[in-house]
């Protein structure tokens, strides 16, 4: 005999998983013909709030994701009939945009042109990896706010927005052709990127919600590695994030001090995503069309491989930092060749190849700038010059692991 | 590619279109300091383009406005009617010319305003138009 609570549990625990497997899918399915996201979004949420009445009552129905959809249909088409001074003609239009539960039990898959929407050039660059978050995986604004460090008031207000603008603007749920397609997957690509850095920023991860959205990113670039398996930079992209995330256990002391990549305990990384990441990489090289993520990738996969073999590979680190720097002219990209540089030449050459924070306003910001201009001139025996660029570079650090350890560099020069 | 093969199922957009206006804006001074050839060979690409849509079919209308510097601005305060001389916003760019054009979505719409010849000297606003 399975109790009220034992029922409620489950029928709570088969909505979570169901909402995890399936909310992007049903909000794509809902909104692809109307754009309106929003609508979707209503109608979905009731539907998960009658299924926890229900289930319990009546059991977890077989198909769950098909019951959602029949329900969210209904409430959705309500809605509609509701709020919009409709023509007759809507009503047959929108009937036929979402079919009924007879034909769902296969959904088809939309995700990937609802992420193409999201990631849409006419959508404001900063709005978008928020907008993934919340139309693929449901998560609510405020605990995208959170991640986001932004008041869950001005995301919410933001997100609105930007859902008005696909609905509105008539911004097409659709796969773009061949042709835009590696700008456009680029963007989708970018976003999912930016995701994932601001739950990595949180190294720590002491912040639930930012930690939370590396795995957030990590099933977003996986979505779009698995739905469009022969673009390699999707596969380039999931390899650079998984390498990173393979070794987050490491990248802090158990005191939460700071531990660079050549220090960090090996037996801490997490060697089945690193095989993973290979694995991926491996075939995205396969394509034969280089990429961003998969030379960042390859650069993380080079430096796993050096302590793993203890076998120093510094030219061919070079190599692909000469690579990146011709596809992305990225000054942050310039720094790390330059450390590449001094590993394989001296401290000296180094330096010569560091960029000058006089030429680029945001190297000037950039804490990591002058840390590893710090570091170098250092190692050519430049105290003095040394401690002025690490003085900076502890200004900077926001991380208090960081910052730490950065003072511990300083204190080392001073003897 | 899988791209290819999927396209007839996301590209399910059931045929219905919308309408959107694209809005011309440029530097009102720019045609008279252009030489004839230059004229010439500008007014050349706005036919040919105007022709290109009307070709498609997509085309809904299209005007070129006179100078801004002959706009008349009315707006009411407290009932009365207020008449006043020049253009709403006093900027460098000003709106010369429009077309209303009928297409399935935004993409279709940014696809045409990037052909539009007025993308090389100025730029172009695309709307949606409520559907009445």
């Amino acid at each position: 005999m399975v109790t009220g609570e034992e029922s409620d549990a489950l029928a709570q625990s088969t909505a979570d998983a169901v909402a995890r497997r399936s909310y992007g899918k049903l909000i794509a399915f809902l909104a692809a013909r109307t754009h309106d996201v929003a609508a979707a979004e209503d109608a979905l949420s009731e539907a998960f709030a009658s299924a926890l009445t229900d289930w319990p009552r009546n059991g977890c129905p077989e198909n769950p994701e098909a019951w959602l959809l029949t329900v969210a249909r209904r409430k959705f088409i309500d809605a509609l009939r509701r709020t919009q001074n409709v023509d007759p003609d809507v009503d047959v239009l929108t009937l036929g945009a979402i079919p009924d539960e007879a034909a769902s039990d296969d959904i088809p898959d939309r995700r990937l042109a609802l992420l193409f929407a999201c990631a849409h050039p006419a959508i404001e660059v900063a709005i978008r990896a928020p907008l993934m978050l919340q139309t693929i995986l449901g998560l609510d604004a405020k605990a995208i706010a959170s991640a986001f460090l932004m008041s869950p008031a001005a995301m919410g207000k933001r997100l609105v927005r930007a859902k008005e603008k696909i609905r509105q603007a008539g911004i097409p749920f659709r796969v773009p052709e061949r042709a835009e397609l590696p700008e456009r997957l680029d963007a989708v690509l970018e976003a999912i990127y930016a995701a994932f850095a601001e739950g990595w920023s949180d190294a720590a991860g002491t912040d639930a919600a930012r930690r939370d959205l590396t795995a957030e990113a990590l099933f977003l670039a996986g979505l779009v590695a698995e739905l469009l398996p022969n673009e390699p930079e999707a596969l380039g992209l999931t390899a650079l994030m998984l390498h990173s995330e393979a070794r987050r256990r490491a990248r802090r002391s158990r005191d939460g001090d700071y531990v660079p990549l050549a220090q960090q305990n090996r037996e801490l990384w997490d060697w089945n995503m690193i095989d993973q990441a290979e694995g991926l990489l491996r075939r995205a090289s396969s394509m034969g069309t280089i990429g961003r993520y998969q030379l960042e990738a390859a650069i993380q996969s080079a430096h796993v491989d050096r302590c793993r073999t203890g076998r120093p590979n510094w030219s061919e680190v070079l190599h692909l930092y000469d690579a990146l720097i011709a596809i992305t002219g990225s000054p942050v990209v310039a720094v790390n060749r330059a450390l590449a540089v001094a590993e394989t030449g001296g401290p000296q050459a180094g330096l010569e190849a560091m960029p000058d924070a006089a030429d680029d306003p945001r190297l000037a910001a950039y804490q990591p700038y002058w840390a590893a201009r710090a570091e170098l001139l250092a190692r050519a025996g430049a105290a003095a010059e040394a401690r002025h660029s690490l003085e900076i570079a502890i200004g900077l650090a926001g991380d208090p692991a960081v910052r730490r350890f950065l003072e511990q560099r300083r204190a080392l020069l001073a003897v | 590619m899988a791209v290819a093969a999927d396209d007839a199922a996301y590209n399910d957009d059931g045929g219905e279109t919308m309408q959107y206006l694209l809005m011309i804006y440029g530097e009102e001074g720019g045609w008279e300091k252009m030489t004839p050839e230059e004229q010439q060979r500008g007014a050349a690409a706005y036919m040919a383009y105007t022709e290109a849509l009307a070709a498609s079919g997509v085309l809904k209308g299209s005007n070129r406005l006179r100078p801004s510097s002959t706009a008349t601005t009315v707006r009411a305060k407290d009932g009365k009617t207020q008449v006043l001389d020049g253009p709403y916003a006093d900027s460098k760019e000003q709106l010369g010319g429009y077309y209303l054009i009928d297409v399935p979505d935004l993409d279709a719409a940014l696809s045409w305003a990037g052909r539009c010849p007025a993308v090389g000297h100025g730029l172009v606003e695309v709307r949606a138009v409520w559907s009445m």
